[in-house]
């Protein structure tokens, strides 16, 4: 079996192009460019160039010395905090900024949850001089301030989806119909493994920089090619399809994937997609999607904005589906422990979306051999105000 | 022979109404259809709500957000349908996104229609490619019609493809737009009807999005069979009785 895309853009049953007729010509060019696009020398190599001066890659492959001896077993971070603008987006939007010329479009327009994935597009918007506007649900604009008037800075427009719930599933319904409405002149620079073909595929591309990192960081530290587990959250997915990239197709890596069980699975207030979700269409992609009997899609709920997303890439579909990978789900409170756990055994202030992951390992337990990296996926500056609240600190 | 396929041989411009099944009252669907077709509405377009309507402005979005909240479900509007057709003979066609017919069940959702006497559906994300492959067949089993959309930007090469996999018509986006964006049609427009009318395909043409008053569906039908009007009507329902409808479509086709 296959965990990656095949040639109609389908991982096993999910993903695909389920879009209006409208969109066709934009996603169609995309879905015939892509791949040469990115494989052409010039566009590698400004890609890498501008991971190294201007992202800050290589990120460091960091042994966690007091969390490992906690959980006796070996577990290393992958330093995605340390990109500029403080989380993993910025890969994509770099490689995507570079896509959006190539394709000859002036005009940006981008959805944004917490705002993270509008500020890497902000970023890169501003670095190649071209306009940018950002989707972001009205209510998400209300409790992530500094991140909207970051974009701001940064020369984006920022405009509030009032549709719906008014976060970010409402974002990205905007953003859409602004694709729509500017069919000619528009890149949609999408933040995760999410929608129509070859947004999903392209996007763990030029994610997989992360794996790739992993595999030769670890030859060095630990002279061996692969580790035994590689540990994500999971919102959309895109820290997640980065990570595990290259280990898809050998399953001696393990997969895990922790998701937001919110206040619980079962509390209807959860964005458990694995756990809650069916089979269904979300922004042009099969997937599995939280809804209600009837085909409406639900509202999901997390203490963290980046990981309050009612469906999951249809890569993590079939990674679900087909056993590949293992799904945890953890609770708000599970995930902000973590979180201050981080911070006291290893002096790092991680972002609230991340901390899910560091929450599996008071359950889920590794050998004292077993190699675990954990995709450090973004910094915690962001989410202060919430740990302040959480805490009472 | 298939309702739609009938209407669209007569001699006239068809007026083709949509409207959000369950808005502005759940009950409302049965009425809004009867006052259309006694009207004069040659075809109407029920709209079975979805959370996430990609394709549609504000207009459609508000009164399928409203509609839900009435109460409104795929199983309701199967009951709702239930008896139209003892007093209803103009083709009537479901509009609607794609997930809350897979879960109904395609062939589940497609037998309903048949069974409550609707002719054809119109689903904005049902790619052509994946309809031709999946559920062609279901369709046809039914003896529905499924209606695909062009735009500006379609190639002439995918016309050509969507003509071959049509047996009704054509929608015709009449500009690159969600719904309800865009009113008024100028040069650019005229010259793609008229560019799509001399591919002489073997469907016709209807053209929907951007028309709203008799003025705009004079000039969307200069060289199409018809028009479709949907955000206009939401519009209209929203500050007027259902008893009134009969001014609105009178606007439409005397001026």
């Amino acid at each position: 079996m296959s965990y990656n895309v095949n040639e109609k853009g389908y991982y096993g049953e999910f993903g695909g192009a389920f879009i209006p007729e409208m969109l066709f010509p934009n996603v169609e060019e995309l879905r015939q460019n892509y791949i040469e696009i990115m494989s052409d020398s010039s566009f590698q190599e400004e890609f890498q160039q501008l991971l190294k001066d201007y992202v800050g890659r290589p990120t460091p492959l960091y042994f966690a010395n007091r969390l490992s001896e906690k959980y006796g077993t070996k577990i290393y971070l992958k330093r995605e905090d340390l990109n500029h603008t403080g989380a993993h987006k910025v890969n994509n939007t770099i490689g995507q900024i570079l896509m959006a010329q190539r394709l000859g479009k002036s005009r940006i327009i981008a959805e944004t949850g917490a705002g993270q994935h509008g500020v890497a597009t902000a970023t890169v918007c501003a670095l190649m001089g071209i306009e940018c506007i950002v989707y972001m649900g009205e209510i998400d604009i209300a409790r992530q301030a500094p991140n909207v008037a970051r974009m701001k800075m940064l020369g984006a427009t920022v405009v509030p989806a009032v549709s719906g719930s008014k976060t970010l599933k409402d974002a990205t319904n905007e953003a859409i119909r602004d694709w729509i409405n500017n069919p000619e002149d528009t890149h949609y620079i999408i933040g995760s493994v999410v929608g129509p073909h070859p947004y999903p595929d392209m996007v763990a591309r030029f994610q997989s920089i992360v794996s790739e990192e992993i595999i030769a960081q670890l030859e060095e530290k630990e002279n061996i090619s692969k580790p035994d587990y590689v540990v994500a959250c999971v919102g959309g997915g895109s820290n997640a399809a980065g990570s595990y990239y290259h280990f898809l197709e050998d399953e001696s890596v393990g997969l895990i994937a922790v998701e937001a069980a919110g206040k619980g699975i079962h509390s209807g207030e959860s964005a458990a997609t694995s756990a809650l979700g069916k089979t269904g269409i979300i922004h042009g992609s099969k997937t599995l999607l939280m809804q209600t009997s009837d085909g409406q899609i639900t509202e999901p709920y997390s203490i963290s904005a980046g990981l309050d997303y009612p469906g999951v890439g249809p890569m993590h579909a079939h990674l679900y589906a087909s056993g590949r990978a293992e799904f945890i789900s953890v609770t708000d409170e599970e995930a902000m422990n973590a979180g201050l756990e981080l911070c006291k055994l290893e002096g790092i202030i991680p972002a609230i979306e991340t901390a899910h992951a560091f929450a599996i390992f008071e359950s889920r337990k590794f050998t004292k051999d077993d190699v675990v990296v954990v995709n450090l996926s973004g910094r915690g500056d962001k989410d202060l105000e919430t740990y302040i609240k959480f805490f009472n600190l | 022979m298939n309702r739609i396929n009938e209407t669209i041989r007569k001699d006239h411009k068809l007026l083709s109404i949509y409207f959000t099944a369950g808005y502005p009252n759940l009950e409302d669907t049965a009425e809004i259809i009867q006052q259309l077709q006694d009207n004069g509405v040659d075809m109407v377009e029920i709209g079975l709500p979805f959370s996430d309507p990609l394709a549609d402005g504000p207009t459609i979005q508000e009164s399928s957000t409203q509609a839900l909240k009435n109460g409104m479900t795929t199983t309701v509007l199967f009951d709702q349908l239930k008896g139209i057709r003892k007093s209803v003979d103009i083709p009537l066609i479901i509009m609607g996104y794609f997930n809350p017919m897979l879960q109904y069940g395609v062939e589940e959702f497609c037998s309903k229609c048949q069974s409550v006497g609707i002719d054809g559906l119109i689903i904005p994300d049902l790619p052509v490619d994946v309809y031709h492959e999946h559920y062609q067949d279901i369709f046809e089993k039914y003896g529905l019609k499924n209606i695909f959309l062009i735009t500006p930007q379609t190639s002439a090469h995918r016309i050509g493809y969507i003509d071959s996999v049509s047996d009704a018509f054509i929608y015709m986006v009449s500009s690159a737009s969600t719904t309800g964006a865009k009113t008024g049609f100028g040069d650019v427009q005229m010259r793609y009807f008229e560019r799509i009318s001399n591919m002489e395909l073997k469907n016709p043409q209807i053209v929907g999005f951007g028309i709203s008053n008799h003025e705009t569906f004079n000039h969307a039908t200069r060289f199409s069979k018809g028009a479709i009007i949907g955000s206009a009507f939401i519009k209209f329902l929203k500050s007027h009785e259902l008893s009134e409808i009969g001014d609105f479509i009178g606007s439409i086709r005397k001026g």
